[in-house]
């Protein structure tokens, strides 16, 4: 099956529309339902990324091997204090640290594309909201975008850490999370996509190395800065700035990258941190 | 396999932590359950490679047992899953084992009740799907994205096309049809595009000399243990 940038963009020149509108139209159409029963499927989801958003904000929630818990709590505390990335930014980290926590916990979560990175989409649309005062049900052009960002990996590379590494999860989320943003933000299609190549150019090599093979350390705060490349990547694009590989070639690169990893780096815990001293006495006492 | 879909990229919902290791486990443990089809008194988990090694850290071994229990992936009681089994008294057990050269996140799983053993091998695959690959010593590829039906049997002549021309009255097209063969015992794994009714269900297993005949959300109103 493919199903490429370049296709998609030639769609919406086409009909004069946004990714969103084609994605919605299309799947819909896939899975034998109206738009409008998959659109209440969209509100769904966005539902329970809400909840694994918020839940570990007041409260502190720990995974349920124990090595790891309560990093969102701490950073919502802290978000009106001095800081260097503000209010905003740190609240964002937050709830993408809050997903991450639920997610260890055997909470529900949406897996977007994974578990592993279910963070940073979640944190990414709730921060929109926040920022341009969006309702839910504005909310979901959103999802459709992200959504065909990370159908588009999927078909042509890989969105999994053991095949590809971490740039294969968190950095196709955060991919996700630019492109909807920039839609969002009422920008052009081409901006989404160069709003997801900055995002995957931006951590393209990431290893995926957790330590005693949990999904915790590092990756909640690969969620927690995943969030954070997302809206840099948006802003990138609405600013007028292009990427100068289109997102098709970009995508094809990580995919290369990722083959070249080895093993040892792919969500084995026996490469990068995982491998540390540290990391191998944790993973004595909680594996 | 079907078409990769939003419901893939937006999805699972499911219970964390890993789409692997949690949410394909209670999927394993769901069509394990479906292809058994009865209830179990005790239940061994043979857990192999990345399952054997990080079962606890993953809550590998509740998912399955939520999963034989017939919850979804999404399912907030998989945390407690041993306590509702030991509520329905089902004893169960893991084991660490090498199951040769399979995929890594493999589980063998045994059930037994006062009758008989049953044994079903599956695998994760990554991102919740799953793929059964022995049902009884029998050899398959079963992943359960479609309406399933498993067949076992006396291998003879004229078997395929009785069961397609029942499918065909019943009004529903098969999608794919694998018969694998072991000492003249035939598995036959039955996907299609839509569910049977139960009527057609029982002519099919009245009307074929079957050792074994099942369905994996073939059946309408179908039910699991």
């Amino acid at each position: 099956m493919v199903y490429k940038a370049v296709d998609l963009l030639e769609e919406c020149k086409e009909k004069q529309c946004k990714i969103s509108a084609i994605m919605r139209i299309e799947e819909a159409e896939a899975a034998s339902i109206t738009p409008e029963e998959l659109d209440a499927w969209m509100l769904d989801v966005l539902e329970i990324m809400d909840q694994s958003s918020t839940q570990g904000l007041e409260e502190e929630i720990f995974s349920i091997s124990g090595m790891t818990g309560g990093f969102a709590k701490k950073v919502w505390e802290h978000r009106k204090s001095p800081s260097l990335s503000g209010e905003f930014g740190l609240s964002s980290m937050a709830k993408a640290l809050s997903t991450s926590e639920v997610n260890a916990s055997m909470g529900r979560i949406v897996a977007a594309p994974t578990a592993g990175a279910s963070g940073i989409l979640p944190a990414a649309l709730s921060g929109a909201k926040e920022k341009f005062n969006l309702s839910n049900e504005e909310l979901v052009p959103g999802l459709y975008t992200a959504g065909a960002i990370g159908k588009i990996i999927a078909l042509s590379a890989t969105i999994s850490g053991a095949d590809g590494g971490c740039q294969a999860e968190c950095g196709s989320a955060s991919a996700m999370a630019a492109a909807a943003l920039v839609e969002l933000m009422g920008g052009a299609p081409e901006q989404s996509f160069h709003a997801a190549s900055f995002a995957l150019i931006h951590i393209m090599g990431l290893i995926c190395d957790p330590i005693a093979g949990f999904v915790e350390f590092p990756c909640s705060l690969r969620n927690a800065s995943g969030v954070m490349n997302a809206y840099i990547s948006a802003d990138l694009a609405m600013a007028g700035v292009e990427s100068l590989v289109p997102f098709d070639e970009v995508v094809e690169a990580m995919y290369r990258v990722g083959k070249l990893l080895p093993e040892s780096l792919r969500e084995t815990a026996l490469g990068g941190i995982a491998a540390s001293d540290t990391a191998k006495a944790l993973e004595e006492k909680y594996l | 396999m079907r078409e990769l879909d939003v419901f893939d990229i937006l999805g699972p919902v499911m219970i964390g932590p890993s789409s692997s290791h949690t949410a394909g486990a209670v999927r394993l443990g769901n069509v394990a359950a479906m292809i058994y089809n009865r209830r179990p008194k005790k239940v061994d988990f043979y857990l192999h490679g990345s399952f054997a090694k990080t079962y606890k850290g993953h809550g590998t071994d509740l998912a399955l047992v939520a999963g034989i229990l017939g919850y979804a992936p999404d399912d907030e009681r998989i945390r407690d899953a041993f306590d509702h089994a030991k509520a329905q008294n089902i004893a169960i057990y893991f084991h660490e084992a090498d199951l040769g050269y399979v995929h890594p996140n493999t589980v063998k799983i045994i059930f037994e009740d006062d009758k008989e053993r049953f044994q079903v091998i599956g695998s994760s695959l990554g991102g919740g799907t799953i793929k059964i690959i022995d049902i009884n010593g029998a050899e398959v590829a079963l992943h359960a994205d479609y309406p399933t039906l498993v067949l076992q049997y006396p291998d003879k002549l004229g078997i395929i096309n009785r069961v397609s021309s029942i499918m065909a009255t019943a009004g529903v097209n098969i999608a794919s049809m694998k018969v694998t063969r072991r000492q003249k015992k035939a598995t036959m794994i039955l996907e299609l595009d839509g569910k049977i009714d139960q009527t057609t269900y029982n002519f099919l297993a009245s009307s074929i000399e079957l050792d074994y005949l099942t369905s994996v959300g073939a059946v309408e109103e179908n039910h699991g243990v």
